[in-house]
């Protein structure tokens, strides 16, 4: 009876007693909700275009970011001052890199790939982290670095307000991240909606071959739907260092993306929004009043929970699309 | 010439089921199951033993557990390493409260307990599918993981919360805990590993093996010909969890001797499937061919730079061991989608035909 009542009813009082307290988890939530999203719109991209679940997208969140640190302080070392910009100039060569990953992932992994079944493809990505891993420990090194986030002008600090008789205070980074992550969500929208290439990415979603006899490049169309991906983990990068350190730890947090795709469909945009922000809420909601229940820590299989009850009504996730099968 | 089928006829239905119906490959078998039990022991180191045989054979088991799921049924699963850890804990928890029975017994019931976790967490298997049920499986995975950490009944209240194996004997040679031989656990491993293999081989070219090929084929197909999906696909979660809790047990228990909770997480899972994926999906030859490739390739690339003569430092070499692994996984991929039992395949046919081309 003690125990009913601590599952369905104490979290509820504690909710009303302190409202304040309940829209401050409310709004962590809601900010590792957009980061989780961020991620799953990088892999909601690619698998779009090239149905390549790309697990890789973590290790390009950690290895953008990283490049981003390394060329600003290449920069600094070279002479150029804070005041010259150095900052936004090492974002546009790191957007120049992912741009040559993008081309290298294109011809050295998919190309020779092309027409072989998902799961071998998914492996590929897999690979792809491997390298990467490597890679970004061999040029960076190991160890934890800050994110330069007060060169590219991102605020800090807090807003306190004064409301429900007590004290919410939001990040200002927070803030900024779910601004970010609406106008990228825009863009992309837009970009998928109305322009040519959008057009094409939409059409090579729909049918490889169809797309191809209607003479779209299928290399092109990945090199920039990779591309994307990779400026999707670069904003990722920025948010999350700006939060936390930026170190390879964080890749594990593509994991957590992962139960944000299943619930909003592996094909959906919005979906990936949606499902992000109610995997973040719940997650900390959850964390907050019925993580004492059952001991702490909850929170690293909670949202996978979440996500396969949603999953039990809509097996293609909320968003995603009808699967038809046929025999 | 060497390997020709040609005068060996099939005169009764037994010998044209048979799994290995040409002479070569019986005598072949014969030969690696020989110098498994003879020559290894005899002539292997104790580090050959302990280091390289017992977790290739356990790897391989594993492997061969999630290739039963997922080469056979069609069923993608990343809980691999949590199942494992639930036989391994329950292993653990069976012999401290009953030290009197023989532990192999035990490791053998412990599958059944993972079997058991197994068919829960796949009875979102029926709706759920590909990818999606991939990152189900993953419910488990975590889930499990959170548990060995956070209920220390599991590992008996210690301060460590890691789990330390008894020494356990089997006809008085210790087997288990700190004074076992390596040659002692390597013959219970390789015993293990035989006997579950023959039992798996018999399953998969069965009519139950059958009727999982069929799903992984096609499922709405194999439902119309009659096939009960939720059984098979719920049934293949079974035996591939068995194994999995066997091969866990025998993980802690007969090779590394001591556990935590993070011997068991998504990088171990992971790892798994990558030997699946190498080896070959769909075939039991192709576990082991994954696992000893795994094993094998960080020990080569240890090994190698030395042998040319090049100096690099440790930390070097650990990072540029992950981008070749990176990379070489790519380029089997790339090269043989079908992994190494598809080369080995080839292989045969060549040596069929061989001295002519063709």
């Amino acid at each position: 009876m003690d125990l009913l009542y601590n599952i369905f009813i104490d979290p509820f009082v504690q909710m009303v007693q302190l409202p304040d307290l309940f829209v401050q988890t409310l709004w962590e939530g809601l900010v590792s909700g957009v980061l989780y999203a961020l991620i799953a719109l990088g892999f909601v991209l690619i698998f779009k275009a090239s149905g390549v679940f790309n697990f890789a997208q973590g290790i390009m969140v950690v290895f953008a970011a990283l490049t981003l640190i390394g060329l600003y302080t290449l920069l600094r070392g070279w002479g150029v001052r804070p005041g010259d910009l150095a900052a936004f100039l090492a974002l546009g060569l790191t957007i120049g890199v992912m741009f040559v990953l993008a081309f290298g992932v294109e011809r050295l992994m998919l190309r020779p790939l092309v027409n072989q079944p998902d799961i071998i493809l998914f492996m590929a990505t897999f690979g792809l982290t491997y390298f990467l891993i490597g890679l970004g420990e061999l040029v960076f090194g190991g160890e934890p670095k800050v994110m330069i986030a007060e060169d590219l002008y991102l605020p800090k600090g807090s807003l306190d307000f004064k409301i429900l008789g007590g004290l919410v205070s939001l990040q200002k980074i927070d803030i900024a991240a779910a601004v970010i992550a609406s106008v990228m969500v825009a863009t992309l929208a837009v970009f998928f909606q109305k322009t040519r290439i959008g057009r094409a990415l939409r059409a090579v979603a729909d049918s490889h071959k169809a797309a191809l006899s209607v003479g779209i490049s299928l290399e092109q169309i990945w090199v920039i739907v990779w591309f994307a991906a990779g400026i999707v983990a670069l904003a990722t990068g920025i948010m999350w260092g700006a939060r936390s350190n930026v170190s390879f730890a964080l890749q594990i947090i593509a994991l957590k993306a992962l139960p944000v795709l299943i619930l909003g469909g592996f094909t959906s945009i919005p979906g990936a929004i949606v499902g992000g922000v109610i995997i973040g809420v719940g997650e900390k909601i959850g964390e907050f009043y019925w993580g004492p229940l059952l001991g702490s820590g909850i929170e690293s299989w909670l949202a996978y929970f979440i996500a396969l009850i949603f999953l039990l009504f809509r097996p293609q996730g909320l968003f995603g699309d009808k699967i038809i099968e046929r025999i | 010439m060497l390997y020709r089928e040609a005068g060996q006829f099939k005169t009764s239905y037994q010998a044209d089921a048979a799994i290995f119906p040409l002479r070569q490959d019986r005598i072949g078998i014969g030969v690696i199951v020989f110098i498994a039990i003879v020559v290894i022991p005899l002539f292997g180191s104790n580090f050959l033993l302990s280091s390289v045989m017992i977790p290739i054979l356990v790897s391989a088991l594993s492997a061969i557990a999630l290739n039963i799921l997922t080469g056979y049924t069609g069923l993608i699963s990343l809980g691999t390493a949590g199942f494992m850890g639930v036989g391994a804990y329950a292993c653990y928890k069976l012999t401290s409260i009953f030290p009197g029975i023989n532990i192999i017994v035990h490791i053998v019931l412990s599958g059944f307990f993972a079997a058991a976790v197994g068919v829960l967490f796949g009875l979102p298997s029926l709706r759920i599918k590909g990818f999606y049920l991939a990152v189900a499986t993953l419910a488990a995975q975590f889930f499990l993981s959170w548990c060995f950490i956070r209920i220390p009944w599991l590992y008996n209240y210690n301060a460590s919360g890691a789990i330390q194996v008894p020494t356990r004997t089997f006809f008085d040679v210790p087997i288990t805990g700190p004074n076992a031989s390596a040659m002692a656990r390597y013959f219970v491993v390789l015993g293990f590993v035989i006997v579950m293999t023959w039992l798996a081989s018999n399953i998969v070219h069965g009519r139950i093996g059958r009727m999982w090929m069929a799903v992984r084929d096609m499922d709405i197909a194999a439902e119309l010909i009659g096939i009960k999906l939720y059984q098979t696909k719920l049934l293949a979660f079974a035996v591939s969890s068995f194994y999995c809790g066997v091969a866990g047990a025998l993980m802690v228990f007969l090779w590394l001797g001591a556990s935590e909770a993070d011997s068991f997480n998504i990088n171990q899972s992971f790892l798994i499937l990558f030997m699946v994926i190498i080896g070959g999906l769909g075939s039991l030859v192709g576990s082991f061919f994954g696992a000893a490739f795994i094993w094998g390739l960080p020990i080569l690339l240890r090994v190698l730079p030395e042998y040319v003569g090049l100096t690099i430092n440790s930390a070097t070499v650990e990072h540029l061991q992950f981008m070749v692994v990176g990379a070489l996984i790519i380029f089997f991929l790339i090269v043989e989608p079908h992994g190494l039992a598809r080369l080995w395949q080839i292989a045969k046919q060549k040596l069929r035909v061989w001295p002519f081309p063709y």
